[in-house]
């Protein structure tokens, strides 16, 4: 009862929010003995929301915490404190079990499709595995569901049976992704997904994910170093900076007018070069 | 100005155990002048890893370099002899490589991997090439050179862990360094210390470098010329700004045009589909006829399907293979 108020309190301008993350707190044992009391904050006091449907670009240098927040959100790592308000209730204090019943509903897709993808198994194999483990469907049913998901993601039914060495960057992409839709998630946790790939090779998956959230109606969280990806794809960004976030905004406004000084210094870090994206189609 | 590195109708292949043999280099050429910076712009598969590797004959065995030149300095390096290759691998012509914590040896410490290489190449005694570490790391790290030579690779960031490398490759002073995708591992902070730090050296130490990326970002502002990769082949190759902010070949074009702006964001073109370029990557085992991106190409013609365009010079530095330019 007190999850429900909770979250209609929490959309009080009539906005859904997917997650919410409060003053979340996450220290790990930096000290360089054994039962040291020394501590390393990864996250310090982090706070922040995401609405339903929509997309939340997280940027920050190495190391401020970044992937820390995304390990706690997919309850792989418990937070030290705070709460993590997950479609109504607070992720960060259910028991061991419990979480095991809402991972199922947040799902990652990391840099390295490479080492990502186990490279024993095929591509049918791959999607159907997350099914496996939660037990969903029969094995003609799983392996019906693991083709229309590789569909869904631009991968022929035709290849199904082939492992990932035998399928491009890209693809191998395309179908990390198709594994992380399988059980239906809410959020989609992309860390750096698209980093490792060729700029032409990362326009292609950005497109299948703007398309897969137009669809689904899917939420992403979506980590990066490259702030022009960010603003392209995010309706707002995060910006971190040791462990905190220093500047939380509308991706334009964020753009337009940053008002931190981590924020300016990424935005003068990014390369970038003049006129090429207004190139009319021909000459 | 003569040109210190010269690439001629370069051909390598690679021959895989079933006889398969795949193109990665097919008619490469270009000129590299003293203390200038080439960026190699090419997606993956495009041959620019083993182009690093031809320049230096540091091919995997079952890379062959079927035809064409390189000279250095004059010297005819395909005909070079071990021994003289030796002289010019890491001495003459360095590489800094790609992933720096597979590159560095995890357990020795800074200091040694660096004197590693002058031992390798450099007639020196032992004080002496203590010295000349201390000074290569010093010009690197300013403020605590004596700090990070006793340090291990672990305990190094990995901003830090590329400066290691860069040290290494200039240690022995050479003039030309090879980078290939020196920055992919690093968030865009280091990577821009980085890029900083090569236009300094540039200066300071007169390097010529070929840096090899596929992020067309990279070399904005860093190089002075590009050269656009495409299936082993330079589809255009001009000034740094011509190329990047007029680029002519479509194949440049439709990359180009792949990554989002950063600048003039309006919530219209925000969050809309970004252009793409259609179709397969080229298949490098068959050597087809024409031009390799007619495929894919948004503006072919028919002659594109049966001869191979020649470079057409545009202006006296900028260069484009397609025959949508009269020769």
């Amino acid at each position: 009862m007190f999850q429900v108020s909770r979250l209609a309190i929490l959309g009080g301008d009539g906005v859904q929010l997917l997650l919410n993350v409060e003053n979340l707190v996450k220290r790990y044992a930096a000290g360089k003995s054994f039962g040291s009391r020394e501590f390393l904050a990864a996250l310090d006091g982090v706070s922040l929301s995401i609405q339903i449907a929509t997309t939340l670009a997280l940027v920050g240098e190495s190391g401020s915490g970044k992937s820390t927040l995304a390990l706690c959100v997919a309850c792989l790592e418990r937070p030290t404190s705070g709460s993590i308000w997950f479609d109504g209730r607070d992720v960060a204090a259910l028991s061991e079990k419990q979480q095991r019943a809402v991972r199922p509903q947040i799902q990652l897709v990391f840099q390295d499709p490479s080492s990502s993808l186990n490279s024993r198994l095929t591509a049918l194999e791959i999607v159907a595995e997350p099914l496996i483990i939660q037990r969903r469907f029969d094995k003609q049913a799983r392996s019906k569901r693991a083709c229309a998901l590789l569909e869904r993601v631009g991968i022929s039914a035709k290849k199904a049976g082939s492992r990932p060495d035998e399928f491009s960057g890209g693809q191998r992409q395309r179908l990390a992704i198709a594994r992380a839709l399988a059980l239906e998630p809410k959020l989609l946790i992309l860390d750096e997904a698209l980093s490792a790939l060729d700029c032409s090779v990362q326009a292609q998956i950005a497109n299948l994910l703007l398309e897969l959230q137009f669809s689904l109606g899917l939420t992403y969280l979506f980590i990066t170093h490259d702030f022009a990806m960010a603003a392209h794809l995010a309706d707002e960004i995060a910006v971190m900076d040791h462990g905190r976030i220093v500047e939380l905004g509308a991706a334009e406004k964020l753009l337009r007018s940053p008002e931190h000084e981590a924020t300016r210094c990424l935005l003068a870090a990014t390369p970038r070069f003049r006129g090429t994206a207004n190139l009319p189609e021909g000459l | 100005m003569t040109p210190l590195l010269q690439v001629q109708d370069l051909h390598v292949a690679y021959r895989s155990r079933t006889g398969e043999v795949c193109h990665a280099l097919a008619g490469l050429s270009f000129d590299l002048g003293p203390s200038e910076i080439l960026g190699v712009l090419g997606e993956s598969g495009s041959g620019k890893s083993t182009l690093a590797a031809s320049l230096l004959r540091l091919l995997p065995p079952s890379g062959i370099i079927t035809g064409g030149r390189i000279l250095f300095e004059g010297q005819d390096v395909l005909h070079a002899r071990p021994r003289e290759m030796e002289k010019l691998r890491g001495r003459r012509i360095s590489l800094i490589f790609q992933e720096p914590s597979v590159a560095l040896h995890p357990a020795m410490r800074v200091r040694d991997q660096v004197e590693e290489v002058l031992r390798a190449h450099e007639p020196l005694d032992f004080a002496a090439r203590r010295n000349r570490t201390r000074q290569v790391l010093a010009s690197l790290f300013p403020a605590d050179a004596d700090r990070i030579a006793n340090s291990y690779p672990h305990q190094l960031s990995g901003g830090q862990r590329q400066r290691v490398l860069v040290a290494q490759a200039i240690a022995c002073g050479p003039s030309v360094v090879l980078a290939d995708e020196p920055t992919a591992s690093l968030d865009p902070t280091t990577q821009q210390e980085i890029l900083t730090l090569f236009r300094t050296l540039r200066q300071a130490l007169g390097l010529s470098m070929v840096l090899i990326t596929h992020n067309p970002g990279l070399l904005a502002g860093l190089a002075d010329r590009v050269l656009v990769l495409y299936a082993g082949r330079a589809v255009e190759v001009g000034p740094a700004e011509s190329v990047l902010a007029s680029p002519q070949h479509p194949y440049t074009r439709a990359l180009l045009r792949c990554v989002p702006p950063l600048d003039q964001k309006s919530q219209a073109s925000r969050k809309a589909m970004l252009p793409v370029i259609s179709g397969e990557s080229p298949n490098l085992s068959v050597l087809v006829r024409g031009c390799p991106f007619e495929p894919r190409c948004p503006e072919k013609m028919e002659v594109c399907k049966s001869c191979d365009p020649a470079a057409v010079p545009l202006s006296e530095a900028h260069t484009v293979s397609c025959f949508k330019f009269p020769g």
